[in-house]
């Protein structure tokens, strides 16, 4: 896209190696004395002469500990296990053939009821665990819940994914508008921005206010930081846009397994407490996801204006528009790039939080499974544009949120984004804002 | 030195295995794709996991092998054309992104608890399933024969049989893409990596020949699928993409564009992230690193080594620089 003089090679080679070097020997040097939590459910590991029985009692509100099962089974095999903490349970059988899970009422308490006290299942092969599903409910739940009302749930939670998607694709749209670059990394700021919290919230103790706003800033940070000891040296040294996206590939490969390295595999959460709830007529509702939502509307409303209304919001999308002519007259190409680096790691940064907030909790691959979503939304909207990945965003939330009330099971929700981005491409390469040009 | 010796045992190893042959196999197909054509093939993991799947469920479902074989390869195509109708017509990145979300849009279809009979949901389809008519093939005999670091039953489930089978497939592998290479329509292929309007003009239908090899290096992929699956079972999340990465880290070591960097690539892969691990376990104490923090290290300098690879040497061990410095 843009030929850039070879000056600064070594001092910009240099530089990159250093910063490769410091990500690194960062596990080495950095190393928190956080030791993954151990397990607390006992694991059934099956081998080639056994198999596990398994399964959670969960009622609609929350998992059920301490209910008491009996397991019967072929050549009078009988055991009854108890629920652990988190309302799993397990059994080993070395015998295949039918078996019977009964669950006792009693072991409930007064304000549960099982569907159907007694699960079946056929073990037909070794060395696999069967799940097995028993349905409780509490005494007051109403198991008729309207069409409507299904709706209106799924579409406040659609719109307020799309929200969150649209924090973190606007980032993405904006740097592949000014630098051409598709940036597969850009998912592992968002689960920065959530790990962050983890460790500045829950572990740190801070308060949620302040130490979201300091994970933005971190956040920020490192998008500035990128910018400063790789993209720009890069940019300068003429490297491709192809290598360039092989590049954050790699870097996101190498912080997915950073996470891994200090926080393990396991979910954590950014605050201890679970969540309040609150109604409006039906909807039930958390303060944190409503939070989640109006910060997302007003930052959100804070980029468009700024870039509409502002200096240099109107330099960022004109270098998006045609670097070489921005730099023509006058504006400086490299500044607007490193702002738009910077504001789009926060604005991931800001997404990741709260997703962690409203989703309860985020994990090392958590922003890797939305990348496909943030891409879906970007090239929807049109590639390259800041209000178009809002709205291509907003929309894929809806679909995938949306997509169960149409009977779409589980995760063909997220088929359904792929088939929405399948479609724009065959008939609106330029997607729903682009301009129409020859981009083949 | 007890230390040194083992390390070295188990990356000799792992440069055998069949999964780094299959995974070989699999780099072969996206030099196809990358190497020769310049397309951006993101979801070579997913061409696997069609492969598997379309493999494994023929064979459980009682086809003959050869018809097995031929319906995972016929898979692979369909995804191909799928894929590539939308998006060969416009800039390289469209692909990537496509094929990226399309290979793990059908991992979430394979993990699908509504498909369990089909695909085996999460747990996947075990390998005893569909590695018998494989197995029964075996002209290697029982027994067991020892041969250096290498000590392995004749047929057994992860054999001498398998290992035979498919370094024998990548060397077909590596035969095919060499005549393909020197035959007119490769270099049409490089070509239309160079300049795609260059080819055009000379009256090519250039859409149709990319489809051409976005098909050819998706067959390498599924082949390469039923091979990573036949001493171990279809597992999609083994096939997720960290894989697909895998293969991009092995391609740019070896060398895109080059008919023995594929191979060469994905066996260093292999081999040095075993060194790196074990290297790691054997050095830094247990209070600073441990065994499970090894194994994510050497993931890190894996991510790190593919950023370094593509800032500094870009044509890996064995490419020529001018051959990769086009752009999309």
């Amino acid at each position: 896209m843009k030929v850039r003089p070879w000056r600064r090679l070594r001092a910009s080679s240099r530089a990159v190696a250093l910063l490769l070097l410091t990500l690194l020997v960062a596990p080495l040097t950095l190393w928190l004395a956080s030791s993954p939590a151990s397990a607390a459910d006992t694991l059934c590991l099956p081998d080639d002469k056994s198999a596990c029985l398994a399964g959670t009692i969960r009622s609609e509100e929350d998992v059920v500990p301490d209910a008491e099962l009996t397991v019967t089974g072929p050549k009078g095999f009988e055991e009854s296990v108890t629920t652990s903490e988190t309302g799993k349970w397990n059994v080993k059988v070395t015998e295949l053939g039918a078996y019977t899970v009964t669950l006792d009422e009693e072991s409930l308490g007064d304000d549960l009821e099982a569907l159907d006290t007694v699960g079946k299942t056929n073990v037909a092969k070794f060395k696999t665990t069967r799940a097995v599903v028993i349905e409780v409910r509490t005494t007051n739940y109403s198991g008729e819940t309207s069409w409507i009302e299904y709706f209106t749930k799924s579409a406040i939670s659609g719109l307020r994914l799309g929200l969150l998607l649209a924090l973190a694709s606007v980032g993405l749209s904006l740097i592949y508008g000014t630098t051409g670059l598709s940036n597969f990394a850009h998912a592992e700021q968002v689960t920065m921005g959530g790990l962050l919290g983890y460790a500045v919230i829950n572990l740190g103790g801070l308060n949620l206010w302040l130490g979201g706003l300091i994970v933005v800033i971190i956040c920020g940070f490192t998008g500035w930081l990128q910018d400063r000891v790789m993209w720009q040296p890069l940019r300068r040294r003429g490297l491709g846009l192809i290598q360039l996206m092989i590049v954050t590939i790699g870097l996101s490969l190498a912080l997915q397994y950073v996470f891994q390295y200090f926080v393990g595999a396991r979910s954590v959460r950014v605050v201890k407490e679970n969540p309040e709830t609150f109604n409006i007529g039906f909807v039930e509702l958390t303060y944190q996801s409503v939070a989640a939502m109006l910060i997302s509307i007003v930052v959100l409303g804070g980029v468009g204006y700024a870039l509409l209304y502002t200096r240099i919001g109107r330099a960022t999308r004109a270098v998006a528009d045609n670097p070489a002519l921005a730099a023509s007259s006058g504006i400086d190409v490299d500044k607007v790039i490193r702002l738009v680096w910077t504001a789009s790691a926060a604005l991931a940064g800001l997404s990741g939080i709260l997703y962690a907030l409203v989703t309860g909790n985020i994990k090392w691959d958590s922003g890797m499974q939305i990348l496909l979503l943030l891409f879906a939304a970007v090239t929807l909207g049109g590639l390259g544009t800041a209000f178009g990945a809002l709205v291509g965003s907003i929309i894929i939330g809806l679909v995938i949120e949306l997509a169960p009330v149409a009977h779409v099971p589980g995760d063909f929700k997220y088929a359904a984004a792929m088939l929405i981005l399948i479609l724009v491409l065959m008939f609106r390469p330029q997607g729903l804002l682009g301009r129409a040009e020859r981009v083949g | 030195m007890d230390t040194v010796i083992n390390i070295l045992n188990s990356m000799a190893r792992e440069a055998i295995a069949p999964q780094t042959a299959a995974v070989a196999i699999a780099v072969i197909g996206l030099n196809v794709h990358f190497g020769f054509t310049g397309l951006l093939n993101m979801g070579q993991a997913g061409y696997m996991l069609v492969g598997a799947y379309g493999f494994a469920i023929s064979v459980r479902e009682g086809a003959p092998l050869p018809v097995a074989i031929l319906i995972g390869l016929a898979a692979s195509v369909v995804l191909s054309l799928v894929l590539g109708l939308p998006t060969l017509k416009l800039r390289g990145d469209y692909l990537a992104i496509v094929t990226i979300s399309a290979a793990e849009i059908i991992r979430f279809i394979g993990r699908q608890p509504l498909l369990e009979n089909v695909t085996g949901a999460a747990q996947g389809i075990p390998g005893g399933d569909y590695r018998v008519p494989f197995q029964d093939l075996s002209f290697l005999g029982a027994g067991q024969t020892s041969f250096g670091p290498w000590n392995y039953f004749n047929t057994g489930v992860n054999g001498w049989w398998v290992r035979v089978v498919a370094w024998g497939v990548v060397f077909l592998g590596v035969l095919i893409v060499w005549l393909l290479a020197r035959s007119p329509w490769g270099r049409l292929l490089k070509g239309i990596r160079e300049d795609e309007d260059a080819i055009r003009s000379l009256g090519k239908n250039v859409f149709a020949i990319k489809m051409q090899a976005l098909i050819i290096g998706g067959m390498f992929g599924a082949l390469a699928g039923m091979i990573y699956v036949l001493p171990s079972s279809v597992q999609p999340d083994s096939m997720g993409r960290q894989l697909t990465f895998f293969c991009w880290t092995a391609i740019l070591l070896g060398g895109a564009a080059t008919i023995f960097g594929p191979v060469l690539g994905a066996v260093l892969f292999y081999a040095t992230r075993i060194f790196i691990k074990g290297f790691a376990n054997a050095t830094v104490p247990d209070s600073i690193m441990n065994t499970q923090q090894t194994e994510q290290f050497s993931w890190i300098v894996v991510g790190v080594a593919l950023m370094l690879l593509v800032i500094f040497r870009p044509q890996g061990i064995l490419g020529k620089k001018r051959e990769l410095q086009f752009n999309v």
